[in-house]
């Protein structure tokens, strides 16, 4: 198959409510042309409901999107050549594999041999050239969500939309598809549109991300952007592990209720406020308090130790709070077990305040 | 062609539904409202109640009134004290009854109990085999075929496979978690059958029982051919036969029988409301069975085996009927014979058509306009689209008497276009009677199949780009197909044996279907036998075409068996 001609995909100020209930407001988004863009969010966010609006399933109350330009929001999905891969496949039970490849082929009245061509060079391309044949429930989960796609790309769609298409798959199978997924998209440059609730799975393999929460995008950037600089707390929660420690700013001093006192060094000093701050795990050093240093160290005793492999990951008590550090797993590093008192030392550099 | 889509349903869809609307209305609504309207309207056009008044006046009428309320209420007792039984062993007990509730259930679908009814008679009646053979050996006899008693009887007898199926539906929709959960919590025996298992059971008990009601009140065959006229279905008949389209008191009866229906429908709804527990729980067993002790077998088959005999008896006994010579005063007809067949292939080829032309159009029209309001209804966002459903399933209430009767008087006079032949006596309204009264069968049917789909194989068609038309022509019916044909199945079926529309549109022996032959034969004793054989017939057809529409829809299910599509949820 062809590399495709790359398109870009602008959502522009759509809200969108079922009855009273408000879904989606004010979104807007620009997806690149050839961008493997996620779309992220706890359930019921409204991401489904985002993708569908592009599949021209849903009609928003207000806003456009646009393909290159193009406002597709009165076109009806037919003929939109968005292909959508649905979550739970939708492949149809009373066709085969061939048969439900070849349907979008056969609704563009394309010659038959041409066809028979293009579909067989869909099941290439996901790996199932042997099983034409078959129907879709002599297939595995896998294989099912192999066709779907198959049958998606197989009319050389502008945009491909993905809803959850790995939540149904067992997780080892899931990080598998994930690369598959992605070596598919780079190989037919096709603009993608990938919607999920996992962050990992978001951040491993998307060119950006869109986070979604109660149907307002809360932040887009590339995976690290969002992971270094979260614009929010919603954000710096849901995007990777964190420690949020609320507390006021007075005088170059931060209190925090939980913790207790003390003082910011300059490199982050704010004004005089409600704030909350945060810190990754993995930025954390820990060592006994006899041998501590730097700007900011809260004394604290270990609570909990799980080991995962290449890194440690600790539960403190500092005051009343508990604050996760992850120590790599290497030689040289100290190993601390429950009941031990520690220093947890925050390199101000990683820290990230946000305004309450 | 780029269409707009931000409308809320597109022009062809409203004028599909409106065209549905207009049929429902001319060929329901309209004759029914005329009957409602007839029987409260004075000869100046006035609104009275002296129809009524006159109706319970008249001490016949008064009498009618009761008994076809007694009949249909001890009926309806009698069948579930006959499936209740049957309905526990197969859901709670380790036996092979699957088969037998089966069979069944299919039963009182071939055979209408006015076809067995004389069979009844020369089995049960006062010189009947049974009772010859009681009065020999023991000297006492059953009057079961007296009179009422026989109407009961045979009613019970026939319908109480009603019952059966929706109550083993519903106990097997108990999932075996929730008696479990019960158990865990710490209720057994009587108490966790009356808190969990008999509320749980009770929708498809009261669906089934209604259903039951409303059929015994609309048979106008059976009391017939038992020679019982004193019950209202009867009397509206004779009213409207001999004395006149014009008689008020046939449309009183016609009221009060539609208010019966009604109300039963209405109690059901009453009962039921909130009580759907039918929706298909995921993974469920079923209650656990247990296995019987080999005591609790003996009574189990024991029971099982007389029901059987007790319901297949008006079958045997049509059998013996058409081969029988000679059968009265004896046990057994005295010899036999294929006379009443011969008799029969000469007689009534054309009412085989017939009954072919009309109900094969009749469940045609079903199936389209099923498959067209479940669309509208489940797929669409057309205002008012319910009121499609509830036009259709109207009909449940509506006995074939009185619609008959709504159209006698309302097409009165009414003029085929390029034939010249009046609408009341051509054979086109006995086919639309049986699409009106067989359509809500036809949309059930309809309507589960759609809801079985998952809206996500349309939608990923219109993705692919094909269109709402397309979409349903490639995906939505090939899908629908099992559901369609069973529809179609039921809708022939049922209209090949109706029979109280039937009597009161026939007016030529030359447009008569089989289910009229089959009554006319019934009348004299001389035709009994040929009614016989042509009752074995209509049976045979309609067994055979059910049974092979089954293996059709079995061998499309089994390739189309679709991993039930998992739950959208993150
Ligand atoms: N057809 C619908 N009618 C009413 N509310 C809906 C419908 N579909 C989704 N919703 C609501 O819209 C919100 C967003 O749903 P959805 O887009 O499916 O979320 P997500 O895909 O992010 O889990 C949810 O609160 C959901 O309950
Ligand atoms: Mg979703």
């Amino acid at each position: 198959m062809d590399p495709l001609r790359k398109v870009r995909v602008n959502i522009s100020n759509v809200s969108m409510s079922y009855g009273q209930t408000p879904v989606l407001r004010d979104v807007s988004v620009n997806i690149e042309p050839g961008e493997f863009f996620a779309l992220l969010g706890p359930s019921g966010s409204g991401k489904s409901t985002l993708l569908r609006l592009i599949a021209g399933f849903n009609q928003s109350q207000s806003g456009t999107i646009a393909i290159d330009d193009e406002d597709i929001s009165r076109v009806p999905p037919w003929h939109r050549n968005i292909g959508m891969v649905f979550q739970n496949y939708a492949l149809w039970p009373h066709m085969t594999v061939n048969e439900n490849v070849a349907f979008g082929l056969v609704e563009r009245r394309l010659p038959r041999v041409t066809i028979t061509r293009k579909v067989a060079a869909a099941l290439e391309l996901v790996g199932l050239q042997e099983y034409g044949e078959r129907r879709p429930n002599q297939l595995s989960g896998g294989q099912q969500q192999r066709v779907a796609v198959a049958r998606t790309i197989a009319i050389e769609p502008k945009v491909l939309l993905l809803d959850e298409p790995l939540s149904n798959l067992d997780a080892k199978l899931r990080v598998h598809m994930r690369t598959e997924l992605l070596a598919l998209q780079r190989k037919l440059g096709i603009t993608t549109i990938f919607v999920t609730h996992d962050q990992e799975e978001a951040l491993s393999i998307s060119d950006r991300v869109a986070v979604l929460d109660q149907g307002v995008i809360q932040q887009v950037g590339t995976p690290m952007e969002l992971y270094d600089n979260p614009v929010n707390r919603f954000i710096a929660n849901f995007v990777g592990t964190i420690n949020l420690l609320p507390g006021e700013v007075r005088g170059g001093f931060f209190d925090s209720p939980d913790i207790g006192k003390f003082r910011l060094p300059a490199a982050i000093a704010v004004n005089d406020g409600k704030i909350e701050i945060a810190f990754r795990p993995h930025t954390l050093t820990l060592s006994s308090p006899d041998r501590s240093t730097g700007p900011i160290q809260l004394p604290g005793t270990v609570s909990e130790r799980e080991f995962l492999g290449e890194f440690v990951r600790y539960r403190v008590k500092v005051g009343t709070a508990e604050i996760v550090a992850d120590q790599p797993h290497l030689g040289g590093v100290p190993d601390f077990l429950p009941g031990h008192a520690v220093t947890v030392s925050i390199d101000p550099a990683q820290v990230r305040l946000f305004t309450a | 062609m780029t269409t707009t889509v931000h409308r809320q349903f597109t022009f062809t869809q409203a004028a599909i539904a409106l065209a549905i609307a207009l049929f429902l209305m001319l060929f329901l609504i309209v004759p029914v409202l005329m009957v409602i309207y007839v029987a409260f309207a004075n000869p100046d056009g006035g609104l009275t109640l002296q129809h009524f008044a006159s109706f319970f006046q008249i001490s016949l009428m008064r009498e009618s009134f009761w008994n076809s309320l007694i009949v249909a209420t001890l009926s309806v007792v009698f069948a579930s004290l006959i499936a209740l039984p049957l309905a526990y062993f197969t859901v709670r007990f380790e036996f092979r009854g699957a088969l037998l509730i089966q069979t069944l259930g299919i039963l009182p679908l071939i055979m209408p109990p006015f076809v067995g009814a004389v069979a009844m008679q020369l089995i049960f009646g006062r010189s009947g085999s049974v009772n010859l053979l009681l009065g020999e050996w023991f000297g006492f006899n059953l009057p079961v075929m007296q009179g009422l008693n026989g109407v009961i009887f045979v009613e019970a007898l026939h319908y109480f496979p009603f019952i059966l199926m929706n109550l083993v539906v519903s106990l097997n929709n108990i999932d075996s978690s929730m008696e479990e959960s019960a158990q865990n919590l710490g209720a057994s025996g009587l108490r966790l059958f009356r808190r969990i298992v008999f509320p749980l059971a009770m929708p498809g008990y009261i669906a089934g029982a209604a259903l039951v009601f409303i059929k015994v009140f609309d048979d106008l065959g059976t009391p017939l051919v038992l020679n019982v006229t004193n019950m209202l279905a009867p009397q509206a008949y004779l009213r409207i036969t001999s004395v006149g389209i014009e008689d008020p008191i046939g449309y009183v009866i016609s009221v009060l029988m539609i208010g019966f229906s009604l109300f039963a429908l209405w109690a059901s709804a009453l009962v039921l409301r909130g009580r759907d527990y039918a929706t298909m729980q995921r993974g469920y067993s079923g209650l656990a069975k247990r296995r019987l002790k080999p005591w609790q077998t003996v009574i189990a088959y024991g029971w099982i085996i007389l029901v059987l005999l007790l319901v297949l008896s008006p079958h045997i006994g049509i059998l013996l009927l058409s081969f029988g010579n000679i059968w009265s005063f004896s046990v057994l007809p005295d010899s036999f014979t294929l006379d009443h067949y011969k008799t029969v292939a000469q007689d009534s080829p054309r009412m085989v058509w017939n009954t072919m032309l009309y109900c094969g159009l009749a469940a045609t029209l079903d199936i389209i306009l099923g498959t067209a309001i479940a669309y509208l209804i489940l797929r669409t966002k057309l205002p008012m689209r319910r009121s499609l459903d509830f036009m259709a399933s109207a009909a449940l209430a509506i006995p074939g008497v009185v619609l008959a009767i709504g159209y006698l008087r309302t097409f009165r006079g009414v003029q085929l276009p390029f034939m010249d032949e009046l609408l009341t006596s051509s054979w086109i309204l006995i086919m639309l009677a049986y699409t009106v009264r067989r359509l809500p069968y036809a949309l059930r049917s309809c309507m589960a199949a759609m809801q079985q789909m998952h809206v996500s194989l349309e939608e990923a068609a219109e993705n692919l780009g094909a269109s709402k038309q397309r979409t349903i022509y490639r995906i939505v019916v090939p899908l629908m197909a099992g559901g369609i044909l069973a529809g179609f199945v039921t809708s022939f079926m049922t209209a090949a044996v109706e029979l109280s529309a039937t009597i009161m549109l026939t007016t030529a022996q030359n447009d008569a279907p089989m289910s009229y032959g089959i009554y006319l034969y019934m009348q004299s004793a001389a035709g009994r036998g040929p009614g016989a054989a042509l009752g074995v017939l209509a049976v045979v057809i309609v067994a055979l075409g059910t049974y092979f529409s089954h293996r059709l829809i079995r061998s499309r299910a089994a390739d189309q068996e679709a991993r039930p599509l998992q739950k959208i949820e993150v």
